[in-house]
């Protein structure tokens, strides 16, 4: 489903991808870890062309997006984005954000449009506070809107930028409940996040990056009880003791 | 004492009608500002996405017309108009309005480019990863923010506009303060000045009452 050839970016001098090739299948629920600066966020973000790779080649569904002629709106239409910082539209009330994409880019009746955000909003928990403004709400809260804005387009992947590292500790847990529930729907999920236990219990596959290339990858049982390498040993080891 | 100022005040506005001459120039300056705002804002808009477009040529030409208007001074410019761009014109308030609103796109321009570097850049990374394309993400997301950001400034620009009108009188149109310069040449008294100023000064409070309750009701959805 996302195929990824030795894609490498860099910003001005600075190499933060350095040659990534991976494999992601349909269905699958891919967690990205890696210390801070290894490229994991900017990895994610090349997906969807947030950044343009400087070379290297990245297919999504047969489709080469890295193609300067491939239609890169068309197919962020396929792939959701939930970002750390959440992004809601300020100036439009829940309700607003989550029917914005299905009404301006899918051309739906606002009718229509409405009932499928009050069906997104039931999934996440939060039919109650639709017609509020997102400034009312907690970070949870928002995170769980912006969940439902992305699937509004009805995505066939969904890409998650450290979705709870901008959140107070007692709300990490209602936004890993709801990417949990997406993720036993089936959902083909690329996370990154340092939610070391949400990995183990959701993910298929975890993949370690540093210095720009994935330096190893396997089950979260496999990575994460038996890293083979030095780098992945040293960042699990710290980020155990920080806990 | 008392009867010598009622015969100025008399004079000055209520002899011949002349409070008339005042409002029908307050008409003139109102028409004048007006006009010049729709266009400045359209051509303001215009030139900040140029200069913003990260293309280019398109931006020499914004940074050309930002760098002329704002770089010479408006009766220059409104002289200018006149009597050598708009010779075959004859409506003088339509050519003090393209005057005036080709000058006040310049400071607009700057004002909303303002307003949309202060929109925060994931609105944008959100909008676009939801597959809008750069025109649906400017209209829809960045410009209505920018908007709200811009509101301030653009309100100050509206008056600064209203009250710089007041040349006009330099292509012999007949707005408030040229009505009032009229009426002094012909009593030789200030009274017509300071209605004109009491005016201008009356119009400037109005407007920065609604420009309040205007930006309050935008900031509605800000409310905790």
């Amino acid at each position: 489903m996302i195929n990824v050839e030795n894609l490498c970016k860099t910003f001005g001098k600075l190499q933060v991808l350095n040659g990534v090739t991976e494999h992601i299948h349909k269905g699958e629920q891919v967690v990205v870890i890696g210390p801070s600066g290894s490229g994991k966020s900017t990895f994610l973000r090349c997906l969807n062309l947030l950044e343009t790779p400087t070379s290297g080649r990245i297919f999504i569904e047969g489709e080469e997006i890295t193609d300067p002629h491939h239609d890169i709106n068309r197919l962020r239409q396929k792939m959701g984005m939930v970002f750390q910082q959440f992004n809601l539209f300020p100036h439009y009330s829940v309700l607003g954000n989550i029917m914005l994409a299905p009404v301006k880019l899918k051309k739906m009746k606002a009718k229509e449009a409405e009932e499928l955000a009050m069906s997104l909003l039931a999934k996440v928990g939060l039919t109650d506070k639709a017609n509020v403004y997102p400034a009312q709400l907690s970070g949870g809260q928002k995170q769980r809107v912006a969940i439902a804005r992305a699937l509004a387009m009805g995505p066939d992947i969904m890409l998650f930028d450290e979705p709870t590292s901008a959140l107070d500790p007692e709300m990490v847990g209602e936004v890993l409940k709801v990417m949990a529930d997406l993720a036993s729907d089936g959902m083909t999920m690329v996370l990154v996040t340092h939610e070391m236990g949400f990995a183990r219990e959701v993910a298929q596959r975890v993949l370690f990056m540093d210095e720009g290339k994935i330096l190893e990858q396997g089950t979260p049982e496999a990575l994460f009880n038996h890293p083979q390498c030095q780098r992945a040993i040293d960042f699990l080891e710290r980020v155990r003791e920080s806990k | 004492m008392f009867a010598q100022f009622y015969d100025k005040i008399y004079l000055s506005l209520i002899y011949a009608d002349r409070w008339k001459q005042l409002f029908k120039g307050l008409g003139v300056t109102a028409e004048i500002t007006l006009g010049a705002l729709c266009v400045g804002i359209i051509l303001g808009v215009l030139i900040c996405l140029m200069k913003i477009s990260g293309k280019k040529p398109l931006q020499w030409i914004a940074d050309i017309y930002l760098t002329v208007i704002r770089g010479t001074p408006m009766v220059v410019q409104l002289l200018i108009m006149w009597y050598f761009v708009l010779v075959a014109m004859d409506n003088k308030v339509l050519a003090a309005i393209i005057a005036f609103g080709i000058n006040s796109g310049a400071y607009v321009a700057e004002i909303i480019r303002g307003g949309i570097l202060a929109v925060d850049y994931g609105q944008t990374e959100a909008g676009r990863s939801l597959g809008l394309n750069y025109v649906q993400n400017m209209r829809y997301i960045v410009l209505p923010q920018a908007f709200k950001n811009a509101l301030p400034p653009l309100g100050n620009e509206l008056i600064t506009l209203f009250k710089e009108t007041a040349i006009v009188g330099y292509i012999a149109l007949k707005d408030l303060t040229r009505a009032a310069d009229t009426i002094r040449s012909a009593t030789y008294s200030p009274v017509a000045l300071f209605t004109a100023a009491l005016l201008y000064l009356l119009v400037v409070l109005i407007l920065t009452r609604l420009l309040a309750m205007f930006e309050r009701r935008l900031r509605a959805s800000d409310k905790r």
